[in-house]
């Protein structure tokens, strides 16, 4: 029973420093709610679906802003994408990364561009990390039999 | 003839010598036949002489000797050859028989002195046994003296009976002259004569207990003899010719309860004795007996238990008086109190009704008053006025609710209900209020708390919220977290609560709510304080605080009610701190007889959305598995395509609803609606078309509705924002915006 609890507390420390810090918002307690009996691994699934989205378009952009004449239209939209598909997921700091991206691009700054774009791969990085270290806090919880918390 | 020649002729001068020879030899022969006779005669008088063949040998041994002597009586004179054969035959025989004789008389005679020893021996047992049946005897009369003493002492419990009972029969038994009974004072320091068996007034004599004499006797626990001119002695008036008779005195131990040890035997150390001194009569020259002594201490120590006793039953009696007058006066202050309750409950229900009157006028006016125009002046003490009747309103409440809860007229109201549900709502309801202060608030509910449960859920929620509502308020930030779990049976015996024994059974179970916040705390020495009435924590300066203090002593009244115990945890101040309370909860029978229809998995709305048929179009992967995830989590069977014209192959007229991305790159979502309203012609078969966009514009709203969508709605999307809209949709089958 203790380890639990401990376990436990861990977790709610550990989700609300996350919400603390704006990693991610609220969008990403509803998709916590989304998960059920029927559906026990939503998160992780739509989490990975973001990461692997994310390195996809990370690295078309950084092939994008290589070229020598940069067709900011198209890393317009792959910016875009990664704007849609962070804010689904609730991944705010990338959200926000995206934003400022999609500035440079209309004004057509390679350089402030390429700076985005690191700080979106940083973000991201970031991200992943605590993700998945949320990750191995509920499965040690669920290993330890215990439930997980709601955290709002 | 006479004469042979070899024989010398008897001398004539020896016929004297022959004649008396001849005597003697008769009367030996008389003698010795008559001896045997006389031992016969007498043998036969006794049966028991064992040696009857010695007899017969000795008897024949005599006989023959005789027989020899007599035969030699003819021998003097001149005999015949036949004479001589026969005196020859007696002589051997007698030889014979005189020899086996003395043989035999070899081993007899030991024999028959060792008789004798044994007589000897047997004599002095005798004596011996007599002696100790005489000591048996004595000793028998003495217990027999005491038991009756006993007897007498114990037949009564009165003390002066017990006392004067025991001298009177000590002085018939021994036949004293004087008996007497020296009790200790009260100071402890002198023994004064309390009983004397004489004289009938005993003056208050003293003597100091000091003396040497006493702590004699009262150290040992014998009988002493004492000199007849010590102190205590000197009872009768001494006339100069009596030789006073020997005395005696005995300490009597005066026992206590206190001096009787369960296990132990009474302990004489820390002792009060009382001294009882027996005297013989003067002049009797008697003395005291081993026995009469045993006897004095036996009844000494025998009065000292009834004593006891006495004791006992005058203090039992003493108590049973002073229980009786405390019931009389508890009777009356109870009728009092009753008294007392009565009137301030009627007082209570006159004046909560005349008070509640013009509140709800207060409050409902000042209501509608802040929906009329108003400056923002005016606003701003309209707001104020509801905000102050509104707590008044809540005060009145809670004291009318408690002044219910004490004397005991409040009832729960059982009921089954949804527990989860419970929880879940005073989670919505607090959250608007911690969001603003930005406090996380987590919900953690074990997996085997039942989901429905038996007992008053309009209650349970007020102490939980009461609870919560007070973790929030006190917290400036960090986080709350509400803990709620089925109490097993060796976490229910808290420490904290050590006269908390609840019994966990088949139809009922303890619930364990732990509300943890991250809040400024509360100072040991104020935690029993929290839960009396109107006390508030000092240190929690009333800048936050609206409350009247009242809350958490409701809650203690309703947490009772429900057989339950509540308590808080703090470590201090800054360290945040912890409220926990324990209540019994019935376990419903079967679900079946709950009148609650079955929950679905979704605690909400009564809508179904099971099996509705709907498309997601979203060429974002991510975006698409999360509004898929909402759909599937409300039941909808959910179909995801990820460009427009896999969605318009993919559609049909089973879809319902059509949920689709719009600002997509290719062909937008604004044509895929035109195409699905060309494919679908009648409107009842078409499905509901609803756009899913980031952007807040007019442009975008115009444009939905230009090309025919029914509805548009805002991402990010919450559960809660896609139930409602589904809701909207298929009843009205429009819902123009949800955002």
């Amino acid at each position: 029973m203790d380890v639990i609890s401990q376990l436990q507390r861990q977790f709610i420390d550990y989700t609300s420093s996350l919400y603390r810090e704006g990693y991610v918002d609220d969008q990403f307690s509803q998709l916590q709610k989304l998960q059920d009996e029927s559906n026990p691994d939503f998160v992780v699934e739509v989490v990975s679906l973001f990461f692997d989205d994310c390195q996809k378009l990370v690295q078309n952009m950084a092939q994008a802003l290589e070229q020598q004449n940069v067709d900011f239209r198209q890393v317009d939209s792959h910016v875009h994408q990664l704007k849609g598909s962070s804010s689904s997921v609730g991944a705010s700091r990338v959200k926000n990364a995206c934003i400022a991206f999609r500035t440079f691009c209309e004004a057509q700054n390679r350089e402030g561009c390429l700076r985005c774009l690191q700080q979106v791969n940083q973000e991201y990085s970031v991200l992943k990390n605590k993700l998945q270290q949320l990750f191995r806090l509920e499965q040690q919880i669920i290993a330890a039999g215990g439930s997980i918390p709601m955290v709002e | 003839m006479e004469s042979c020649n070899c024989i010398e002729p008897q001398w004539p001068a020896d016929e004297l010598l022959m004649k008396y020879q001849y005597i003697s030899d008769f009367f030996i022969a008389l003698a010795y036949f008559s001896i045997p006779l006389e031992l016969i005669y007498f043998v036969k008088k006794s049966a028991v002489f064992p040696y009857r063949w010695v007899l017969v040998q000795f008897g024949a041994f005599i006989v023959l000797c005789g027989a020899t002597h007599l035969i030699n009586l003819w021998t003097f004179s001149m005999h015949s050859r036949t004479v001589a054969i026969v005196m020859t035959t007696s002589k051997v025989l007698t030889a014979v028989v005189s020899c086996a004789t003395a043989l035999m008389l070899v081993h007899i005679i030991p024999d028959l002195l060792s008789v004798k020893t044994r007589e000897l021996f047997l004599k002095n047992k005798a004596a011996e046994l007599d002696r100790e049946m005489g000591l048996i005897r004595t000793q028998e009369e003495t217990g027999r003296h005491v038991r009756m003493l006993t007897h007498e002492i114990r037949s009564t419990l009165d003390r002066h009976t017990i006392l004067k009972t025991t001298l009177v029969e000590l002085g018939r038994t021994l036949a004293l002259e004087e008996c007497a009974l020296w009790m200790p004072t009260r100071t402890g320091l002198e023994l004064q004569l309390s009983y004397t068996l004489r004289q009938q007034n005993p003056v208050g004599y003293t003597v100091p207990i000091q003396l040497p004499v006493i702590s004699q006797v009262f150290t040992s626990n014998h009988a002493v003899k004492i000199s007849p001119n010590c102190p205590v002695a000197r009872l009768r008036p001494l006339a100069g010719k009596y030789m006073p008779g020997e005395v005696v005195a005995v300490r009597v131990p005066l026992l206590h309860l206190s001096n009787f040890q369960i296990n132990d035997w009474p302990e004489l150390s820390t002792k009060r004795y009382a001294l009882m001194v027996l005297m013989l009569p003067s002049d009797s020259a008697r003395q005291w007996h081993v026995h009469e002594l045993e006897l004095v201490e036996v009844v000494a120590d025998q009065v000292a238990v009834a004593l006891s006793h006495a004791a006992i039953l005058e203090e039992s009696m003493r108590a049973r008086d002073l229980l009786m007058e405390q019931n009389i006066a508890l009777d009356l202050a109870r009728r009092e109190a009753e008294t007392a309750i009565r009137a301030r409950n009627d007082f209570l229900a006159v004046m909560n009704h005349e008070m509640r009157t013009p509140m709800h006028a207060i409050i409902a006016l000042s209501s509608l008053l802040q929906e009329t125009e108003l400056t923002p002046e005016q606003r701003l003490m309209v707001e104020t006025i509801l905000k102050s009747s509104n707590l008044l309103a809540t005060l009145i409440n809670d004291v009318l609710d408690l002044s219910r809860l004490e004397d005991g007229s409040l009832q729960l109201q059982l009921g089954t209900f949804n527990l989860h549900a419970v929880f879940k709502e005073v989670l919505n309801l607090i959250k608007p209020i911690a969001s603003v202060k930005k406090l996380l608030v987590a919900l953690n509910l074990a997996p085997d708390l039942p989901e429905y449960a038996v007992g008053d859920e309009k209650r349970l929620m007020q102490t939980l919220l009461n609870v919560v509502g007070n973790a929030v308020k006190f917290t400036k930030e960090g986080n709350i977290s509400i803990t709620a779990f089925v109490a097993k049976s060796e976490s229910l015996r808290d420490s904290r609560a050590p006269e908390f024994f609840p019994m966990p059974s088949d139809s009922h179970f303890y619930l364990r709510v732990q509300v943890k916040d991250s809040g400024s705390g509360i100072s040991p020495q104020d935690i029993p304080k929290s839960f009396t009435k109107f006390a508030q924590n000092q240190s929690i300066a009333t800048r936050n605080s609206n409350g009247s203090g009242l809350g958490l002593a409701i809650c203690k009244r309703f947490v009772n009610l429900m057989e339950g115990h509540i308590w808080i945890e703090s470590e201090g101040l800054g360290k945040g701190c912890t409220a926990i309370f324990i209540v019994k909860l019935g376990i419903p029978e079967s679900l079946n007889e709950s009148k609650l229809s079955f929950m679905p998995k979704m605690s909400g709305p009564q809508t179904n959305f099971t099996g509705l048929k709907v498309v997601v179009m979203d060429d974002n992967g991510v975006s698409r598995s999360v509004t898929k995830g909402l759909l599937v989590h409300l039941g909808c069977d959910v179909m995801t395509v990820g460009s427009s014209e896999e969605c318009l192959r993919v559609v049909s007229q089973e879809h319902k609803v059509v949920f689709m991305d719009v600002g997509l790159p290719g062909m937008d979502g604004y044509d895929l609606a035109i195409h699905i309203h060309q494919k679908f012609t009648r409107r009842h078969e078409r499905p509901l078309i609803v756009a899913l966009t980031g952007n807040t514009d007019k442009v975008t709203k115009e444009n939905c509705m230009r090309v025919g969508m029914d509805g548009v709605i805002l991402k990010p999307i919450s559960l809660e924002k896609m139930r409602s809209v589904l809701l909207d949709l298929l009843e009205h089958r429009v819902l123009f915006e949800a955002i």
